[in-house]
């Protein structure tokens, strides 16, 4: 919005979206929390809760178009992620992996639905979020099942390992789990979804200011909104496996901290 | 000539993600060839591959950070 009317204000020059284009005005008031990506999770929050409570109010054993719909999805982090990755204890992380997978999925989508058009996870605080529960949840399941020291000895020191190598190792598996799995996880999905909208950004807005231009110009805007359509698919795909490799690499910490043996 | 602005940053950052995109593709070359050979093993190959590929990446995300926060 802001890019359209601030290079539209000067004329000719093409001033390429930036990162500020990301920090939206309130839309009620003056307050930081009536902003497009708030209500962009509360819809999200009411389209899942809608969606699965519909498609599974009316179990059948035949089951109607939308319970498969909903069902295959289950299905999916279920099975996938959930049996393949943590192990005979997965029962208990399905709910929180099935939760993850479809909130950043539908988030993600919000990038590309038209009118709605703002990845909510491209500011960064969401991202942070996640990767804080993520954060506690895996470092908790490893605490009640190992007991806090042999799960802190497994971490410090790693075994099947020579002694003078912990002077390298250690420091190592300490920032890789305490700040290095967090910090990735969140930054992942964020740098994506920002990366992501930022391209869609300058293509459309290229392909706009184009347009505008010479007669030259205008023959070859068409392209950049080919090329703007044909990255909104790339997009989808990013989003798609966005919400799978943070499901993926959730359930992965899960299943290491739950492992006899790191 | 115009005068250009910007920041070397994003320069540094190219270049710095040229290791990491290697990494990547070598784990996911690795993973492919694994499975050609052997189908039976993509549920073993997988979560290796795919924790191969966040380690990778994370680097090139920290260079990411530095780019913006420098």
């Amino acid at each position: 919005m802001r890019s359209i009317t601030s290079f539209r204000a000067e004329g000719n020059e093409f001033i390429p979206p930036s990162s500020k284009d990301f920090v939206l005005p309130p839309i009620f008031g003056e307050n930081e929390f009536t902003t497009k990506p708030i209500f962009l999770v509360l819809l999200s929050v009411v389209l899942l809760s809608v969606f699965f409570l519909i498609a599974s109010r009316k179990a059948a054993i035949v089951p109607s178009k939308l319970q498969f719909a909903g069902e295959s999805v289950y299905a999916y982090v279920r099975n996938d992620l959930g049996k393949d990755i943590i192990g005979h204890e997965f029962m208990r992380f399905v709910p929180y992996l099935f939760t993850l997978f479809t909130f950043i999925l539908v988030n993600n989508w919000f990038g590309i639905i038209p009118m709605l058009q703002f990845p909510t996870m491209s500011r960064i605080s969401f991202a942070y979020v996640l990767g804080i529960i993520t954060f506690v949840v895996f470092h908790y399941v490893g605490i009640r099942h190992h007991g806090i020291f042999k799960y802190l000895k497994d971490i410090l020191f790693m075994p099947g390992v020579p002694k003078p190598v912990y002077i390298l190792l250690t420091p190592i598996e300490v920032a890789t789990y305490l700040i290095v799995r967090p910090l990735t996880i969140s930054l992942r999905l964020f740098a994506n979804m920002f990366a992501g909208h930022l391209l869609l950004m300058i293509f459309i807005l290229g392909g706009e200011h184009l347009l505008q231009g010479a007669i030259g110009l205008k023959l070859v805007s068409p392209f950049a909104f080919a090329f703007g359509i044909a990255l909104t698919f790339f997009e989808l795909l990013v989003q798609c496996l966005q919400a799978y490799i943070f499901t993926l690499l959730t359930a992965l910490y899960i299943g290491g901290a739950l492992a006899d043996e790191h | 000539m115009t005068e250009m602005t910007g920041t070397l940053n994003l320069v540094g950052y190219g270049l710095a993600a040229i290791g990491p995109g290697l990494a990547v593709g070598m784990i996911f070359s690795a993973y492919i060839n694994g499975v050609a050979r052997q189908p039976e093993a993509r549920s073993v190959l997988q979560p290796i591959a795919f924790l191969g590929f966040a380690m990778a990446e994370a680097l090139a995300l920290f260079g990411l950070v530095l780019a913006f926060v420098l």
